[in-house]
């Protein structure tokens, strides 16, 4: 079986993101247990994938027997199953939190949500698996599009966000596949190996050099990076909170994951750098990025859009590590690739649990919850400080290989933007701690609470007592995220030495 | 001599895991606070092991995991280390005591929080006293400024709010240069477990790199040493209730600031390094402005905490000083005024908050003839104010007698009359206080008995560390062995004169 790890892992979701909404227009509530189950059973694949390339090597898989570069390929290396296993790991927990949100948000709708769940993951994946640039667009579009329809589900601004959404994201699309087409005309081949091995024989052309810059600018347009950013902070506010929460972590990392795959596997070493300036373009875009993203972040009032901009400022510390094109920047990139996934995770899923006990988001409105959500606050503070990368918590490593590997260029700048980023980070993400638990909860703060949106739930922890804490089905997966970047944190050089540096 | 011992990473471990014990017993006060001192006493015992090791030149050591490739997070008991943990365990056990006479004096809020946040933060001073190289340094550090956050802002008004995002911005700062600097290191393949030669000596030549090192290295730690003109959080920071006060200024996190510039420049760079490219003046020049600047500031403020936290700025940049002096004599002098310091300081603290909690009082201005009144308080913050101003026999005049020294040894004679100025200074801005207490009189303050007092877990330790200013003046080496210690740390540091 463990041949046909690298199918194993999307074409389950993509099966069952038919069956769901069958079962869901049958029984509502199976459809999420169906889709559990089923990012359950990717994400074990996903581990077991991983343990596999570590034991023995890279896997390639042959869709339907076609040889490539005829037939599709996929291909199971160190960095795809590590960013899939994130990728999974992360829905799974999200989408098991999630889940009494989106009951209470998709009403009557749940078949249908849970199908593009399952859509969406699956072309993320699929992105993830592939070594065909076509067949990677295919993916990147079924993962687009089951986003842009999440984003619908969150009502009349969610329409609107969405549509945006939809423009710049078709604009994406289409911009990489006019690279890709490009290529294609050079090269006479989809498959990536392939690719590689032609533009290595070959001269430097220049409707190759075109290519690259279609590519990258569609790429750019999926990791949100700065100015193709403009679609992020409205949709991350206006979708449902259930769809926020499960593609902030993971969606923008892929489009990520998807321009590293460009620099390791498509491009041949330095093509980038001396041929066409993109790994320069990325480091620069990326060190306004890392600025920009944390100075608009500290001016939002909706603790969503807070958090949406830190991703702008995030991914673009990330495009900086592709950028730098070097194996330490590869592995500042990864690893942070992984740190963000879980540190957003624990943020959102934390503001989902608030959202869900009280209808809150502003963060004025978060005075002094921090002590009636004892455990999501201190969930959230854990990943505010590995935000901000302090160590020994995730983020501070990501902070640290980026830097050896900007000083290693003689990049100060880049050494003094990594560093100046993470006290833009502590400003931000302070100002919502120092409202969670030093403001007061407003004198009429229950009935206050009442009034809006849901209302105040109330439930009794041991050690705790009463509190507004959600039930278990949501603390347990944000507390294994938040212990996540810990955990990972302290290990990261297991991570590093057994799974980054041989996939780089 | 290194022998492999657990001894180091259970006394880190005992502070920080124990908080849990603490925050659990929220609910019955009296089993916390005796949990707090246990844990206090506990760490003390453990670091006191390790003592007569340390200074028979056998050092305790415990590598844990690694932290980034090649890098171990790894303690280390050696006499600079021992100089420090012991300190900051000792003080822990009087601020214990101290604290629930203050706390409970005072009606604090969150009491459980607070316990918590200070037995964290004494762990990772410890961490930063005992780690065995710079990365594992930075690590206890930057927790050391997470822990402490709570306990600056535990007020919660506006302004401690404000001195708490002061204190973040500054001590997350200079960690954040910390971190370069050590990710640099990193990079250049050099294994910085701290040695008594500097660990740099493959960059003699590269001045350019050197300097930008220092920059990022030594400026990182001096931001929590609170030397000029990155001292103005350590001001702000006072809004804290005053055992935060002794913390901030005799236990913890300025000592671990000035320890970072002995770990720094002595254990980093390196005597000859640092000689060679002449580093050493640019802070030695910036520390001694920073003596005379803050103590003509002390005398300037009224209310009294302020004082003693501008005398703090001063006294810190003494330390500071007496090592980038570089020579044995000053490093001796350096270790032992942290020590000195310590002691002293956190008597003064002590008393401000003795005074605040029985009489409401802050300002100079209002503490005529309070002597009367609350005679042992006060008889503790005379003995703390002479040692203050370095008279004989008290420990800090042993301390700057050791810095003088190094001062002309180092033939950087005017740095002597900056001690000695600053000394007269230190009078200046404590006599006063000790006058108006006993030689004004004013009707508000009569002897009336104990009452008169705080209570007595608080007039216990101030009077104990009062004492202990004078009595280690005499014999430094009565019971932790610190002269022995420091001298041993110096005296390996190579270069000479």
């Amino acid at each position: 079986m463990a041949a046909q790890l690298p199918a194993l892992i999307p074409v389950p979701l993509l099966v069952l993101s038919i069956i769901a909404p069958v079962v869901g227009m049958w029984r509502q509530a199976l459809a999420f247990w169906l889709a559990a189950a089923t990012i359950a059973f990717s994400t074990a694949m996903s581990g077991w994938a991983l343990a596999h390339v570590i034991a023995h090597g890279p896997m390639t898989y042959k869709l339907g027997g076609w040889e490539p570069p005829i037939g599709i390929e996929y291909v199971l290396d160190h960095v795809a199953a590590f960013v899939s296993l994130i990728v999974m790991g992360v829905a799974l927990a999200v989408v098991v939190a999630t889940r009494r949100m989106a009951e209470q948000e998709m009403r009557g709708r749940l078949g249908l949500y849970y199908s593009l769940v399952l859509l969406l993951l699956a072309g993320l994946t699929g992105m993830v698996v592939t070594a065909d640039l076509f067949n990677l667009f295919v993916f990147l579009e079924i993962s687009s599009l089951a986003g842009y329809a999440l984003v619908f589900l969150g009502g009349r601004k969610g329409m609107l966000a969405g549509y945006r959404y939809l423009i710049l994201g078709t604009l994406g699309g289409a911009f990489y596949l006019l690279g890709v087409a490009f290529l294609y005309f050079a090269t006479g081949t989809l498959n990536m190996a392939d690719t590689l091995a032609v533009l290595s024989a070959s001269e430097a052309a220049t409707p190759v050099g075109a290519g690259a810059v279609f590519i990258f600018i569609g790429l750019g347009l999926k990791m949100a990076l700065v100015p193709l950013h403009l679609w992020l902070p409205d949709a991350y506010t206006f979708a449902p909170s259930s769809v926020n929460t499960l593609i902030a972590p993971i969606m923008t990392k892929v489009g990520a994951y998807a321009m590293l795959r460009m620099f390791l596997s498509v491009f041949p070493d330095g093509y980038l750098i001396d041929e066409v300036p993109i790994g320069q373009a990325l480091v620069v875009l990326g060190a306004i990025g890392v600025v920009f993203g944390a100075a608009a972040a500290f001016r939002q009032p909706d603790i969503r859009r807070l958090l949406a901009y830190s991703s702008v400022s995030q991914l673009a510390f990330i495009a900086i590590g592709i950028g730098l094109a070097t194996p330490l920047g590869f592995v500042a990139a990864l690893l942070h690739i992984m740190n963000h996934a879980l540190m957003k995770g624990t943020l959102f899923l934390a503001v989902m649990a608030v959202r869900l006990q009280t209808g809150v988001s502003e963060v004025p409105a978060l005075a002094g919850l921090g002590r009636r959500l004892p455990i999501t606050a201190a969930a959230f503070t854990v990943g505010a400080i590995a935000m901000v990368g302090v160590p020994p918590t995730a983020g501070f490593f990501s902070k640290w290989y980026l830097s050896i590997a900007a000083v290693e260029q003689g990049l100060w700048v880049i050494l003094a933007v990594v560093l100046i980023s993470s006290l833009l980070s502590a400003a931000y993400l302070f100002r919502v701690l120092e409202r969670a638990y030093l403001a007061q909860l407003p004198a009429a703060a229950a009935s206050a609470h009442d009034g809006q949106e849901g209302e105040v739930r109330r439930s009794r922890l041991p050690l705790f007592g009463a509190t507004w804490e959600p039930k278990v089905d949501v603390l347990l997966p944000l507390v294994l995220l938040a212990a996540a970047t810990v955990v990972l944190g302290v290990l990261n050089v297991a991570v590093v030495r057994h799974v980054l540096e041989p996939g780089t | 001599m290194v022998e492999s011992s657990p001894l180091p990473a259970i006394a880190v471990a005992v502070p920080l895991l124990g908080t849990a014990l603490v925050a659990a017993l929220g609910s019955k006060p009296n089993v916390r606070e005796g949990v707090s001192i246990a844990l206090a006493l506990a760490t003390l015992g453990l670091v006191a092991s390790m003592l007569p090791g340390a200074t028979d030149g056998r050092v305790a050591s415990a590598t844990l995991l690694e932290l980034a490739p090649g890098i171990n997070v790894a303690l280390r008991a050696d006499a600079a280390g021992m100089l420090f943990a012991t300190l900051a365990s000792f003080l822990w056990v009087l601020t214990s005591v101290y604290s629930i006479g203050y706390m409970r004096g005072l009606e604090e809020q969150k009491q459980s929080r607070f316990y918590a946040a200070f037995a964290l933060s004494v762990g990772a001073a410890l961490g930063v006293a005992l780690a065995a190289n710079l990365l594992t340094f930075v690590l206890f550090y930057e927790l050391l400024t997470l822990f402490t956050y709570p306990l600056v802002i535990h007020r919660e008004s506006n302004e401690a709010i404000r001195a708490g995002r002061k204190y973040l911005l500054y001590t997350l700062g200079g960690g954040l240069a910390l971190i370069g600097g050590t990710a640099w290191l990193a990079l250049l393949g050099i294994d910085t477990t701290f040695s008594e030669g500097g660990v740099l000596g493959s960059l003699a030549g590269r001045d350019g790199t050197v300097w930008a090192l220092f920059v990022l290295l030594a400026g990182g730690v001096v931001v929590k040493a609170a030397v000029m003109p990155l001292h103005s959080w350590l001001p702000a920071a006072m809004v804290a209730p005053t055992p935060v006060s002794a913390l901030l200024h005799a236990v913890a996190v300025v000592k671990a600031g000035v320890f970072g510039v002995v770990r720094v420049l002595i254990f980093v760079f390196g005597v000859d390094l640092l000689r060679d490219t002449g580093a050493w003046q640019v802070l030695a020049i910036g520390a001694a402005a920073t003596v005379i600047l803050a103590s003509l500031l002390a005398l300037r403020h009224d209310n009294l905490k302020r004082r003693l936290a501008y005398s703090t700025v001063s006294h810190l940049s003494y330390i500071v000083l007496g090592v980038s002096l570089l020579g044995p004599l000053a490093l001796t002098g350096a270790l032992l005024h942290l020590i000195g310091h310590g002691v002293t300081k956190i008597t003064l603290f002590f008393c401000a908050g003795a005074i605040h909690v029985r009489t409401h009082r802050i300002s100079v201005s209002e503490l005529d003839g309070i002597g009367k009144q609350m005679p042992v308080t006060m008889g503790a913050f005379a003995l703390a104010s002479l040692s203050m101003a370095g008279i004989p026999p008290f420990i800090l005049f042993a301390s700057k007698w050791y810095l003088g020294a190094g001062a002309v040894d180092a033939s950087a004679t005017p740095f002597l009359f900056v001690y000695i100025v600053s000394g007269v200074l230190s009078a200046g801005y404590l006599f006063p206080v000790v006058a108006r207490a006993f030689w004004r009189s004013s009707p508000s303050f009569t002897w009336s008995g104990w009452s008169g007092e705080a209570s007595l877990k608080m007039v216990v330790p101030l009077a104990v560390t009062g004492l202990l200013g004078l009595i280690w003046g005499i014999a430094p080496n009565v019971p932790f062995s610190f002269l022995s210690l420091a001298a041993q740390a110096a005296n390996g540091i190579g270069g000479g004169a």
